[in-house]
């Protein structure tokens, strides 16, 4: 026998008939197995199921692809649908503007409770919209891109005046997109996108806040929700899918970091 | 929560990661492998990848319409996350994005709690026309969904090892265990046993 033979593994069989198992133990498998029937006769049987596998779907990818599946066509039912999407959200921020605007109840103030809470409110309103608006978006959902950190915070924290930090979520799975300015009740405010895996997305929104610091608060939509929070004189939005374990988890990793900076800072 | 299994080659298909951050990142010179900002290249990358998704999706659910759902699914996501794709193998990235729309819909199917073993619920006498024989779509049916998929990459796809275990976002150790249990559940299958399948943990 070879006397680097030693012992051969499972795991160097299924190499072996993978075309996976390094060059300088190719000898030794091929004698291991010329000594072991029972174990050759497994590899064989490997080696039939494989055989079975690509002769059973093989021949899919020689199949003319359906029409559904050309790109073309993909491409031009998702412009249709974009479209679509953008009006849609268009008329829903007309409705809800007419109806805040008409001294409607509006949509969150069936938790407020004075004026206080009426500001934060509608900073939170504000927040969930800016989220319905540029959830949608594919081809511009910020202005500044996600991989130019350190000149959206700076630019950010100038325009509302305040040192800003912009969480890394990618522990939690989520890539940052990028950011924007948008007017808010209160002044300009800053808004960062996050997007996960499956395209997911989350935003939050900071500006100066229009009332004392509170803890994390739920608001709760049909599609959408937020969590929101005042901390050090400035409001945060987290607005995403209303999923409210995912959302938590994204808002809550977003507050210690934001909470940590502040420490520091103090 | 959210468990993927391909979480980690999902970061960096993502762009979360950068490909030097990605052990034995797929080298630059492999086909299908972009540099980032080549938009029109990135298009023609995702279609040359349509014939082997549509296969993919087949041996996945052994079902014609339900994987070009599926395909037509992941083409629309990866389409739409263009902006996104900073460079790397889009052939992997699309076979991650199928991989987990699949699991999605076996989760639905499931209306079960669980964490990372969800079975089929595919009854295997609902497996094809050569049902009551032992064949081997039947025993792809019978098996769990991560061993499915590594079997299926590496035999069917010709994914190698470490393509694999980006794709699924486990350590290689780990795709080498669902290929030894894929083979040896088939084997016991289409031996005529009957496999300790359908075990959740």
């Amino acid at each position: 026998m070879i006397d680097r033979e030693l012992t051969v593994t499972e795991d160097e069989l299924h190499a072996y008939v993978d075309g996976e198992l390094p060059d300088d133990r190719l000898q030794a498998v091929t004698a291991w197995l010329a000594a072991h029937p029972d174990q050759a006769a497994l590899v064989a049987h490997w080696r039939m199921q494989a055989d079975a596998i690509r002769a059973r779907y093989g021949a899919v990818a020689n199949e003319p692809i359906p029409a559904r599946l050309q790109l073309d066509r993909i491409e031009r039912e998702q412009a249709n649908t974009r479209w679509s999407a953008r009006a849609l959200t268009a008329l829903a921020a007309t409705v809800l503007f007419a109806f805040m605007a008409g001294g409607g109840a509006g949509w969150f103030a069936h938790s407020a409770t004075g004026s206080a809470a009426n500001g934060s409110d509608k900073i939170t309103a504000d927040a969930v919209e800016a989220y319905r608006l540029y959830v949608v978006e594919v081809r511009h959902p910020v202005e500044v891109p996600g991989s130019e950190l350190a000149h959206m915070r700076n630019w950010l924290s100038k325009r509302i005046g305040h040192e800003l930090s912009i969480p890394d979520l990618q522990s939690i799975g989520l890539k940052l997109v990028g950011g924007r300015l948008l007017p808010g009740p209160t002044g300009a405010a800053a808004f960062y996108m996050y997007e996960g895996p499956s395209g997911e997305r989350f935003t939050i929104y900071c500006t100066k806040a229009g009332g004392p610091e509170t803890a994390l608060r739920f608001k709760d939509g049909k599609r959408y929700a937020s969590f929101t929070w005042v901390d050090d004189k400035i409001s945060y939005v987290v607005s995403g899918p209303a999923d409210r374990d995912r959302l938590e988890t994204v808002a809550k990793n977003a507050y210690e970091q934001i909470d940590k900076t502040g420490v520091k800072k103090g | 929560m959210f468990a993927f299994a391909g979480f980690y080659w999902q970061l960096a298909a993502f762009g979360g990661l950068g490909s030097r951050d990605r052990p034995n990142a797929a080298p630059a010179q492999v086909g299908g492998v972009l540099k980032e900002g080549s938009l029109a290249t990135f298009r023609q990358s995702v279609e040359v990848t349509i014939p082997a998704l549509r296969r993919y999706a087949r041996s996945l659910t052994r079902d014609a319409d339900l994987a070009d759902d599926l395909v037509q699914d992941t083409l629309v996501r990866a389409l739409r996350s263009e902006h996104l794709f900073h460079g790397g193998d889009v052939r992997a990235w699309m076979y991650t994005i199928l991989a987990n729309l699949n699991r999605n819909r076996l989760r639905s199917l499931a209306r079960r709690p669980a964490m990372s073993s969800i079975e089929e619920n595919d009854a295997p006498d609902l497996a094809g026309p050569e049902a009551g024989g032992r064949d081997i779509e039947r025993a792809l049916a019978l098996l769990v969904e991560d061993q499915r998929q590594a079997l299926l990459l590496v035999v069917l796809e010709g994914l190698s090892y470490r393509e694999v275990a980006d794709v699924q976002g486990v350590p290689i150790g780990t795709v080498m265990s669902r290929l030894a249990r894929a083979r040896a559940q088939i084997k016991t299958y289409l031996d005529g046993g009957r496999p300790a399948l359908r075990r959740v943990k």
